[in-house]
C-alpha cells in the first residue's frame, strides 16, 4: 500500500525532556553501534507525543540514531501503526475488521464510525475530535468485536455500546477499557470452566484495564512522565551485565552515505586537489615535491621480469618505458614514495597517471602474491598473451 | 479434561496476584538456579524428551531447534529472540501469558538462553499490545529488582539481560527472519535461508527465534519432568496447549487444554456449545487464518492436534486459534476477508506474493458477489498454486491455503452464488 508523508508538515519537532530521556534509555537496550534497532520505539514515542508522525520527527529520529533519512522514512511508511497524517484531536479509533471480528459484527462498528465520524477512513471528523480506520487483526479474537482507542482495547462491543463509548469520549470522559459486556478478561462469559480450584481475591480489573485506569493515559498525548523511566539492565557501574559477559557484537556493515552528503564531501575533497593539481602539472613540478631517484636495476633479477602490464593503466608501451628506466618488478613499484613518484612522473609522458590508476596499491598486492581485479581479468581474458 | 493441577498457566485470566510474589506463590521461579546447574545438555535433552513442538504455528520440535545453536562461541555472542508478534487472525493466547502470567515467560527466557549460550534475550512484542508491553516490562523490572535477571541471574552464576522490544503493526514480522530484520531497525522483509538464524541471525550472530508459549512452558516442564508433559495427548503431539476459540460459539474464550482433545469436548466443556447447536455448524478454521477451513460435519469428531488435522482433514493445528462459523455466516466473504488481510500484509518483496495476493483478493471479491464465471474458480485455484511455494517466506503459502480450503470444501456454494446471480434466482444452497 502506498503511504506518503502528509502534504502539510509542521516546521519542527522536539521530544519533551522526559520523552528524550526515555528515548536515550531505549537506545541502551541495543549493543554499541546497533542503535538503529531503536528506530521503531523512538518513532512510536514521537507519534505518541504528537498524535501522528511528521517529517521533522522522522528526521530528528534519524539524526539521533545516525541513520540516513530514507532508512527511517522507509520504516515509517512500512509499518502501519505509524500515522503519516494528522488524526482526531481526541482519539484515532481503530476497528479490528479481520475474520473473527467480522463474523461477530465488526461491520456494524465500521458503520457507526462512518455515520458518527467520517465517511472515509483517516479523515478527521467535522468537529476535529476523531478519525478512524479499519485495521487488521489486533489479537483479541475471543473478545470480538473490538476496537483500539488510543492506547487501549475496548472489547466485546456492540454497535450500541460502541456508540455510547464515542459519545462519552466526545464529552471529554474516558470510559473504562476492556470487555464491555461484564467479562473480566478472556474467560468464558458464563463463568470459569477451568482454574476454579482456588480464589485469591481478584483485583478489580484485568492487567490491561488496571494499568489503563492506574495511569489514566488512554487517549492522552504522552509527555514521558506517565510511567517512570527504568533501565534496570544498566548496572550501577553503567555496564550492561549480559553484554559485558559476552564477546562484542560484530559491527554493523557500513552503509553508504546519502547522495547529498556524498556530493558535499566530494566537493570539499575536490577543492584542495584543484589548487594543487595545476601547480604540479604546469610550471614548477619540481618545486612541488622534491624528486628522488628510486632504486633502479640494469636488468631484471634472475632475468625474469614481472609482467608489469598486470597493473591497471600500464600497457605494452608503458611497460617498455618503465623497463628502460630500470623497473622490472612489482616490489620496485610498491616501494615508491612521494618523491620517487615525482621522479618517475617527470620521465613519463603521462603525468599524474601513477596516482590516478593507483599503481602503488596494485603493485603492493601483486608483489605479495595477491590478485587484483584487473590482473585477474587480464589473465582470464588473455589480454596480453602473445 | 485437564485437571487444574496440570495446568501450566495458573493465572491465565489474571484473576490472581499478578506480581512476582504471586507468581512465586504459584510455584514459578522455584529452584531456577538448580535447573541451570544441571547444565546445558541436560536442559536440551529434557526438552527433546518432553516432545514439545513449537507453539508458533509450524510445530517444529523445540529441543531440536535449540540443539542447532553452536555449542561453543566463535567470538560472536548468541541471542534468544522471543516472538511475541502475535498477529495471526484468530490468535490471542500469548497476550494472556504476557499480561497475566509474565513470569512464566521471563523464567523460561533465562533457562532457554542459558541452554543456548546466550547472555541476551530480546522479546519482540507487537506494537498494538501497549498495555501488555507495560505489564510485561513491569514484570521484567520486578525480576531485575529481585536479582532474577542481570548479573548472576537468580544466583545461577549466569549473567543475563532480557530486553523488551516492540514492533509497529506488521504481520510479516512474525516470520522469524523478518522479525530479526525489524529488530535491527529495518523494514520487516524476510531474509533468504540459508543462512539460518542459528548460523547468522540477529546482528549476524547465532540466534534462535521461539514463540512466547514455547518458552513459557519450559520452566514447568523441567520442574515436573518431560514424562509429565508427554503424558498428555497422542504420541508426537504431546503436552498441554492454549486454545483460543473465537467466532460463533456461546462463550468464546482462551483456555489451556491437553493436546489431542476432541473438538466436541473442547467446545462443549469450555465454550458452551455452538451458537444454534451442533447442527448449525458450517465451518471451522482450526489453527488461525493460515490453515484451510474444514466443513463442520467433519469437525465434530476431530482430534485437535498437529497430525490429525493435517493428515485426516488437510488442515493444521497452527496456533490452535479456532475460528468457528455457524450457518448464518457468509463463508465466501469470511475467506475473502482473509484474502484482504494477506494483501494488506504482504511485504512486497516477492512478486508472486505481492501481485498474487491482490489478484486473489480481487477474484474473491467477485465470487462474494457472484459476479463471476464458473471457470474463474479454477483460475483462482491456479493462481493460488502459482503463489504457493514461490516466495521467500511462508506468507505466500498462508495466503493461498485458506482459498484452497474454501474451493475444496465449499465449491458448491461458490457455484451456486454465481448461478443465482446469473439467473436472478436463489439457488438451493443459498436459500437455506
Amino acid at each position: 500500500m502506498l503511504r506518503r508523508l502528509h502534504s502539510e508538515q509542521p516546521d519542527s519537532f522536539a521530544f519533551t525532556p522526559a520523552n528524550l530521556a526515555w528515548a536515550e534509555g531505549q537506545i541502551t537496550k541495543y549493543p554499541d553501534g546497533r542503535q538503529a534497532s531503536a528506530v521503531i520505539p523512538l518513532l512510536w514515542r514521537a507519534q505518541e507525543q504528537e498524535g501522528w508522525l511528521s517529517k521533522p520527527a522522522i528526521e530528528l529520529v534519524a539524526d539521533m540514531l545516525g541513520m540516513a533519512y530514507i532508512r527511517v522514512l522507509e520504516v515509517a511508511s512500512f509499518y502501519f501503526m505509524f500515522q503519516l497524517q494528522p488524526v482526531g484531536s481526541v482519539a484515532h479509533i481503530q476497528i479490528c475488521g479481520t475474520t473473527s471480528c467480522m463474523i461477530c459484527g465488526a461491520e456494524d462498528l465500521v458503520a457507526v464510525c462512518q455515520e458518527k465520524i467520517a465517511n472515509k477512513p483517516h479523515e478527521v471528523s467535522a468537529d476535529g475530535k476523531f478519525s478512524w480506520e479499519e485495521v487488521e487483526c489486533l489479537g483479541s479474537c475471543t473478545n470480538a468485536p473490538m476496537a483500539q482507542i488510543g492506547k487501549d482495547y475496548y472489547e466485546d462491543l456492540t454497535a450500541a455500546s460502541f456508540t455510547k463509548l464515542l459519545e462519552e469520549l466526545s464529552a471529554g470522559k474516558v470510559p473504562t477499557p476492556g470487555p464491555q459486556n461484564g467479562r473480566y478478561s478472556s474467560e468464558p462469559l458464563s463463568g470459569l470452566t477451568s482454574l476454579q480450584e482456588y480464589e485469591s481475591g481478584k483485583t478489580k480489573y484485568n492487567a490491561s484495564v488496571q494499568l489503563a485506569s492506574d495511569i489514566g493515559d488512554t487517549v492522552k498525548r504522552i509527555q514521558g512522565d506517565e510511567v517512570p523511566l527504568l533501565t534496570p539492565w544498566v548496572g550501577k557501574d553503567g555496564v550492561v551485565a549480559g553484554r559485558a559477559a559476552e564477546a562484542p557484537t560484530p559491527p554493523a556493515p557500513a552503509t553508504p552515505k546519502p547522495a547529498a552528503k556524498q556530493a558535499e564531501e566530494a566537493k570539499k575533497a575536490a577543492k584542495p586537489a584543484k589548487n594543487a593539481a595545476p601547480a604540479k602539472t604546469t610550471e614548477a613540478p619540481k618545486a612541488d615535491v622534491a624528486e628522488a631517484e628510486p632504486e633502479v636495476l640494469k636488468a631484471a633479477r634472475g632475468d625474469k621480469a614481472d609482467n608489469l602490464k598486470l597493473l591497471k593503466g600500464v600497457g605494452p608501451k608503458l611497460e617498455e618505458t618503465l623497463n628502460k628506466l630500470g623497473f622490472f618488478h612489482f616490489d620496485q613499484v610498491a616501494a615508491w614514495g612521494e618523491a620517487e613518484v615525482a621522479w618517475v612522473d617527470a620521465r613519463l609522458k603521462f603525468k599524474g597517471r601513477i596516482e590516478r590508476d593507483g599503481w602503488i596499491e596494485q603493485a603492493k598486492k601483486l608483489a605479495a602474491g595477491e590478485e587484483t581485479e584487473f590482473a585477474k581479468r587480464a589473465k582470464d581474458d588473455g589480454t596480453y598473451d602473445k | 479434561m485437564l485437571k487444574d493441577q496440570d495446568r501450566i498457566f495458573t493465572n491465565l485470566y489474571g484473576m490472581h496476584d499478578r506480581t512476582l510474589k504471586g507468581a512465586q506463590a504459584r510455584g514459578h521461579w522455584d529452584g531456577t538456579a538448580a535447573i541451570l546447574a544441571k547444565g546445558r545438555d541436560w536442559i536440551v535433552q529434557s526438552m527433546k524428551d518432553s516432545g514439545l513442538r513449537g507453539r508458533g504455528g509450524a510445530g517444529f520440535p523445540t529441543g531440536l531447534k535449540w540443539s542447532f545453536m553452536p555449542k561453543e562461541s566463535d567470538g560472536r555472542p548468541a541471542y534468544l529472540v522471543i516472538n511475541a508478534d502475535e498477529s495471526e487472525p484468530g490468535t490471542c493466547k500469548d497476550r494472556e501469558i504476557m499480561r497475566h502470567d509474565p513470569h512464566t515467560l521471563i523464567e523460561g527466557a533465562l533457562i532457554a538462553s542459558f541452554a543456548m549460550n546466550a547472555h541476551t534475550c530480546y522479546i519482540y512484542i507487537r506494537g498494538e499490545y501497549i498495555r501488555e508491553k507495560e505489564a510485561l516490562q513491569a514484570a521484567i523490572d520486578e525480576a531485575y529488582d529481585a536479582g532474577l535477571l542481570g548479573k548472576n541471574a537468580a544466583n545461577s552464576g549466569w549473567d543475563f539481560d532480557l530486553f523488551l522490544h516492540h514492533g509497529a503493526g506488521a504481520y510479516i514480522c512474525g516470520e522469524e527472519t523478518a522479525l530479526i530484520e525489524s529488530l535491527e531497525g529495518k523494514k520487516g522483509m524476510p531474509r533468504m535461508k540459508p543462512p539460518f538464524p542459528a548460523g547468522a541471525g540477529l546482528y549476524g550472530c547465532p540466534s534462535t527465534v521461539n514463540n512466547v508459549e514455547s518458552i513459557a512452558v519450559v520452566p514447568t516442564i523441567l520442574r515436573r519432568g518431560p514424562e509429565w508433559f508427554s503424558s498428555f495427548g497422542r504420541p508426537n503431539n504431546v503436552g498441554t496447549k492454549l486454545f483460543g476459540i473465537s467466532g460463533h460459539v456461546n462463550n468464546p474464550c482462551v483456555v489451556e487444554e491437553a493436546m489431542s482433545i476432541s473438538f466436541e469436548e473442547l467446545i462443549d466443556k469450555h465454550c458452551g456449545g455452538i451458537k444454534g447447536g451442533w447442527d448449525n455448524l458450517l465451518a471451522v478454521i482450526p489453527g488461525g487464518s493460515s490453515v484451510p477451513c474444514v466443513r463442520g460435519e467433519n469437525m465434530r469428531d476431530a482430534i485437535m492436534d498437529f497430525d490429525y488435522l493435517r493428515n485426516d482433514l488437510g488442515s493444521g493445528l497452527g496456533t490452535a486459534a479456532v475460528i468457528v462459523m455457524d450457518k448464518q455466516t457468509d463463508i465466501i466473504k469470511a475467506i475473502w476477508r482473509l484474502a484482504k488481510f494477506y494483501k494488506h500484509e504482504s511485504c512486497g518483496q516477492c512478486t508472486p506474493c505481492r501481485e498474487g495476493t491482490g489478484w486473489m483478493m480481487r477474484v474473491m471479491d467477485r465470487l462474494v458477489k457472484g459476479e463471476a464465471e464458473i471457470e474463474e474458480i479454477d483460475m483462482l485455484w491456479d493462481v493460488t498454486k502459482q503463489v504457493e511455494g514461490h516466495t521467500i517466506c511462508a506468507l505466500g503459502d498462508a495466503a493461498a491455503w485458506p482459498i484452497q480450503g474454501l474451493i475444496r470444501n465449499f465449491r458448491e456454494e461458490i457455484e451456486d452464488r454465481i448461478k443465482a446471480n446469473k439467473t436472478g434466482r436463489m439457488g438451493a444452497m443459498a436459500a437455506e
